[in-house]
């Protein structure tokens, strides 16, 4: 019999992987092990094993010490072995340069950022997204197939009324080829915006970080949090993430688009708003054909006088 | 001579893609393609290990024939030679057989130091080649990489990870995969563009490189593409324009109160 198996660096979203296993061992019968890998490998398993896998198994060593994506997929493929196996793997980064070196290793198909699965007629059904994010596609492929899904893409899997076995496996693995030198932790806080009911987010148009201030002052009116695009973070590091397709996914009541021109990258991050607001000064830029109210105009005016008008409207 | 091979996907430009207003789904024949932003990344970043190195630039790009326009513009950016892997056999490979085509031209190229590869491509977005390559040639992979440098044997490298910065250091050969950040590509200049001309654009096919017939292209593929469909966008698209701001700031405060975000 086939087997599902999951596996995240990560506890939580490991937790949030054996939700989505548990709903497709329900549509196949499988069963559903985990895998925890490195330091606390086994208190991790014990707690998977509380919330509903079959089967838990924990491999410790030295050599997980640094997560190498080479020597991570090694211990994993040797863990789920030749049988047919659906792999699940967290979409983190770590987890997403994972599982394409997993998938060669069982010489499996892989799909990565998957938002939907199913089951039918011996085939795995996968949704991600397509052409830059504009359009959905249907993966389809037989076993073995490793997937990674987005963090918090599924809430976490709650205590089961069985516990599985856990098991504790030692496994012989060459050390890493890659030699981590030095981590620099990114210095802002790292705000929840996956979470945010109102996001305010900056794109190139807020010139200069202290101008941040007043979208952080609108935010915190509206009881929300500041987001930004991509170069705001990546090329000038005012935050540790970016929202969009390559970055964190939102899907606030309230998205405010600050001087971000609406590139389809960043537009496939936000599709999930309840309503979008676009301020831009330019009445071509592309976000006012998604957005829902936009604000043709110059930001250093239109966010002042919104603080002003939304002060004045809780108020009253 | 040692080698930075380049890899670069000749994608659908996503931006300029016609979706069919009557099924929703994205017209792909005919569609506008270009090399991916992120791609041009690893070009522009194998140029500069050139420059540093001496070595020989190698794009390779798996792709239809058409894919020559993209080798033009990579080779008058500086590459000193691109392959197209092109053959009716390699069409609909998933990215296990890409990434067997891609291997297979680098063992036949050999003494391959570097090989880099885009974070991700522009249409496909599956981050999935570079690892697999890596696997393939039982190389070392250092992912999401932001700023790079190779000295002798060794490569030091920054990679962008969600909530810190890692630096590490590999022997070469390796697989790297580089980030939007690392570099801001060239534009050729003219004189750049007429001295491509002169360099080599090579056609392999399945004749050419050693990889059995049923692991690439849609029969050696184990992902297909069951449907795709573009889901529309259903806004209200209500913009304010040509008011001063405060005027306008009223306005849309009186629209979200009326949709209920505001607490
Ligand atoms: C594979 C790939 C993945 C990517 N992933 C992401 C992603 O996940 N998230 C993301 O955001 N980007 C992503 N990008 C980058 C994306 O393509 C765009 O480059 C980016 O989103 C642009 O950011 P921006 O809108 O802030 O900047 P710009 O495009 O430069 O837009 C700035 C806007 O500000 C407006 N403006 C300027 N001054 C003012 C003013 N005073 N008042 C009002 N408006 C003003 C301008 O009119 C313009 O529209 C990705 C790119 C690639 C290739």
């Amino acid at each position: 019999m086939p087997s599902i198996w999951v596996y995240s660096e990560v506890q939580s979203v490991a937790l949030e992987l054996v939700r989505a296993g548990l709903q497709l061992k329900q549509a196949t019968g499988w069963s559903l092990v985990s895998a925890s890998l490195g330091a606390d490998a086994l208190k991790r398993a014990e707690e998977l094993a509380e919330h509903g896998v079959d089967k838990a198994v924990a491999v410790s060593g030295a050599v997980f010490e640094q997560f190498d994506a080479e020597v991570y997929a090694k211990a994993l493929a040797k863990l789920v072995g030749s049988e047919p196996t659906l792999v699940l793997v967290g979409g983190t980064k770590r987890g997403k340069e994972l599982a394409p070196r997993l998938a060669t290793k069982l010489d499996a198909g892989c799909v990565t950022d998957c938002i939907e699965l199913s089951y039918k007629d011996d085939m795995i059904y996968a949704k991600r997204s397509a052409y830059g994010g504009v359009a959905i596609a249907t993966m389809v492929s037989p076993l073995p197939l490793v997937v990674t899904i987005p963090p918090r893409k599924f809430e976490a899997a709650e205590k089961a009324a069985e516990k599985g076995s856990v098991e504790q496996v030692s496994l012989e693995l060459p050390g890493p080829r890659v030699k981590v030198v030095e981590v620099r932790k990114k210095e802002v806080a790292r705000a929840k915006l996956d979470e945010a009911r109102v996001i305010v987010s900056a794109g190139r148009g807020v010139k200069a970080k202290q101008d941040l201030e007043m979208l952080r002052e609108l935010a915190e009116l509206l009881g929300g949090e500041v987001g930004c695009s991509r170069p705001v973070a990546a090329d000038r590091g005012w935050f540790p993430q970016w929202i969009g397709l390559s970055g964190v996914k939102v899907k606030p009541d309230l998205y405010i688009a600050v001087g971000i021109s609406g590139a389809l990258q960043h537009i496939a991050g936000i599709r999930d708003s309840k309503i979008i607001v676009a301020i831009n000064k330019d009445p071509e830029a592309p976000i006012f054909k998604v957005a829902d109210y936009g604000i043709v105009g110059d930001l250093y005016k239109v966010i002042p006088a919104l603080k002003n008008a939304v002060e004045k409207a809780v108020r009253s | 001579m040692p080698r930075v091979i380049a890899c670069f996907k000749y994608s659908i430009d996503a931006s300029e893609l016609r979706i069919d207003p009557s099924t929703r789904k994205p017209v792909v024949e005919g569609a506008k393609r270009k090399t991916g932003d992120i791609d041009k990344r690893a070009i522009e970043e194998a140029i500069r290990v050139k420059e540093r190195t001496g070595w020989t630039a190698t794009g390779l790009c798996v792709g239809p024939q058409a894919a020559r326009e993209a080798a033009r513009e990579a080779l008058a950016m500086g590459l000193d030679e691109v392959y197209i892997l092109s053959d009716p056999a390699f069409e609909g490979s998933d990215t296990l057989a890409t990434a067997r085509l891609l291997a297979a031209a680098a063992r036949k190229l050999g003494d391959y130091k570097l090989i880099l590869c885009g974070e991700m491509a522009l249409d496909g977005l599956s981050a999935q080649v570079g690892p697999r390559l890596a696997e393939l040639l039982d190389l070392p992979q250092v992912t999401y990489v932001r700023k790079l440098s190779v000295e002798g044997e060794k490569l030091t490298a920054e990679r962008d990870l969600e909530e810190e910065y890692e630096v590490v250091e590999v022997e070469l050969p390796a697989v790297v995969t580089v980030t939007r950040e690392i570099n801001e590509p060239r534009l050729p200049s003219l004189r750049d563009i007429l001295r491509a001309s002169k360099k080599p654009i090579v056609y392999w096919g399945a004749g050419d490189l050693e990889v059995g017939a049923d692991v690439v292209g849609e029969k050696g593929s184990k992902v297909k593409v069951a449907d795709v469909y573009a889901p529309e966008v259903k806004r209200k698209g209500v913009i304010i324009e040509e008011k001063p701001a405060e005027e306008a700031a009223e306005e849309l405060v009186k629209y979200l109160l009326q949709e209920g975000v505001l607490r």
